[in-house]
């Protein structure tokens, strides 16, 4: 059973171990820095369907077969799957997982979407609801545009703080941990934090807050030290929104600096990709995580990672009608069992 | 324990983070490229005229040829490529009002002819149909009173 510790932090005592992983990338994220460590790629973004919106379900669907797949294992061998996105009513993931014949549970954290998912999926893990558990999230660059903002070929111009969606998909397979695997010691749900950002074309902003919340939380319940781990990943603040997190956390007397990096800086060459701030997506955090992080997990190359993913909390009409954007994020902590 | 930063201080500590959009250049960018399209233009009308065309028939058919040329290059996906530096260059002519409905048309075809098409074509030039018809109003009614006295 999992142990509470402090106010936030639950410490997974049998550590559930990540048996498969898997991601699956599109054109523009194979063509950037991670793009040799993506399971499945596409050159085009329709992946060959009518719509876009069953081109990201089709991300899912391959991501959780492929990782289930890496995992040497059936969808009968799992019990759940936890899976979101950014569409309206969670359609990737209900439209893209239907035919697995799993038992669903749909999960919206905005961004924050993949380490909600993981978080949960070892829960049920370690208390033992699930033998196996699923953890899976996407993100497409057409469909959320066409959601949230205006049309692909509409003429606008996009703002330096801007984050750039993902086409992309990742998916964890959590099960007992043997020997070898990646283990999944603590987990930290996030509080909503509200520092008053209305710009919805600054999310990265928006949801700094909560990433140093959660992570002074986390480190005030365990009493550890950010010089304890390799890597702080969070996913997605982007360039302003880490830099804004950094100097939250100066003012309580932590420095990050030297071990914080962020999937939305992996993902692309901000400058010669044009994304301006980064990237940002459920499905950016998850494929990263997802690709270069847990093979250098999994290698040894990183031993402790304390994975952040972060989640802007607004809708198209609650920016319209003028409102502030929550920020959320959820810190699950990642240790590698490699000699 | 909370985070010490207060609503006022993060206000100030995002604007200073933030970079700002380039408004010298964007400004030098739209004169050029939004003067380019009023220079074709009136191109055209000085050609349309050559053919010894009403006035009147001649600006109508700037007008439409401007707007064809719009939406074939949106249909073409370039429209949007050259407005990413453009900016109100592109988007302030006629042009970019012809954009502002092909391009809507064309992202919701998904949804059929009647709810995606036909509902979302205006979802954009909407707004500035509904203003421009009531400034047009108020415009013919001040000229109005002022021709009764």
């Amino acid at each position: 059973m999992p142990t509470r510790i402090g106010k936030y932090t639950l410490q997974l005592d049998k550590a559930p171990g990540i048996l498969g992983f898997a991601s699956v990338a599109g054109k523009k994220e194979k063509e950037g820095p991670l793009g040799a460590f993506f399971d499945v790629s596409h050159t085009d973004n329709t992946l060959g369907d009518v719509s876009w919106e069953k081109a990201e379900s089709q991300l899912q669907t391959e991501a959780v077969q492929t990782a289930l797949k890496k995992a040497a294992l059936e969808g009968k061998d799992v019990d759940y799957i936890l899976a979101g996105d950014l569409l309206n009513q969670c359609i990737s993931s209900t439209f893209g997982l239907r035919s697995l014949g799993i038992p669903f549970l749909g999960q919206y954290g905005a961004c924050s979407t993949m380490a909600q998912t993981l978080g949960l999926a070892s829960l049920f893990v370690e208390t033992g609801i699930a033998r196996r558990a699923v953890a899976v999230t996407s993100s497409h660059f057409c469909s959320a545009e066409r959601q949230f903002r205006f049309p692909l070929e509409y003429g606008g111009q996009r703002t330096p703080t801007a984050q750039w969606t993902a086409t992309a998909a990742g998916s964890v397979v959590v099960g007992a941990h043997g020997r070898g695997e990646v283990k999944i010691n603590a987990v930290t749900f996030g509080r909503i934090a509200d520092l008053g950002i209305k710009d919805a074309n600054n999310m990265g902003a928006a949801m700094a807050p909560a990433a140093a919340q959660t992570l002074h939380d986390y480190l005030t319940d365990t009493g550890a030290s950010p010089s304890d781990y390799d890597l702080i990943l969070t996913g997605d603040l982007g360039a302003v929104g880490c830099e804004l997190m950094d100097e939250i956390l100066e003012k309580d007397g932590i420095d990050i600096r030297e071990i914080h990096n962020d999937c939305g800086l992996m993902i692309y060459e901000r400058q010669a990709q044009d994304v301006h701030a980064g990237g940002s997506g459920c499905g950016c955090s998850a494929a990263v995580l997802c690709s270069i992080i847990l093979r250098q997990l999994s290698s040894g190359e990183l031993k402790k990672v304390l994975f952040i993913g972060t989640g802007a909390l607004m809708s198209t009409t609650s920016s319209q009608q003028g409102e502030s954007i929550p920020g959320i994020a959820h810190l699950v902590f990642l240790e590698s069992q490699a000699k | 324990m909370d985070i010490k930063v207060t609503r006022t201080e993060y206000q100030q500590m995002a604007e200073t983070v933030s970079p700002k959009s380039k408004v010298l250049r964007n400004c030098v960018m739209a004169f050029l490229v939004g003067g380019a399209i009023c220079a074709l233009g009136q191109a055209l009308t000085t050609l349309f005229l050559s053919f010894d065309l009403p006035e009147k028939t001649a600006k109508a058919f700037v007008s439409i040829s401007l707007i064809a040329l719009s939406a074939i290059m949106t249909g073409l996906k370039v429209y949007d490529k050259i407005a990413k530096h453009a900016g109100a260059g592109t988007l302030v002519p006629i042009t970019g009002f012809a954009n502002s409905i092909v391009s809507p048309a064309m992202e919701f075809k998904s949804e059929g002819y009647i709810m995606g098409i036909g509902a979302k074509m205006f979802s954009i030039a909407g707004p500035v149909l509904v203003y421009g018809t009531c400034a047009s109003i108020i415009y013919g009614l001040i000229l109005f009173l002022f021709k009764m006295y």
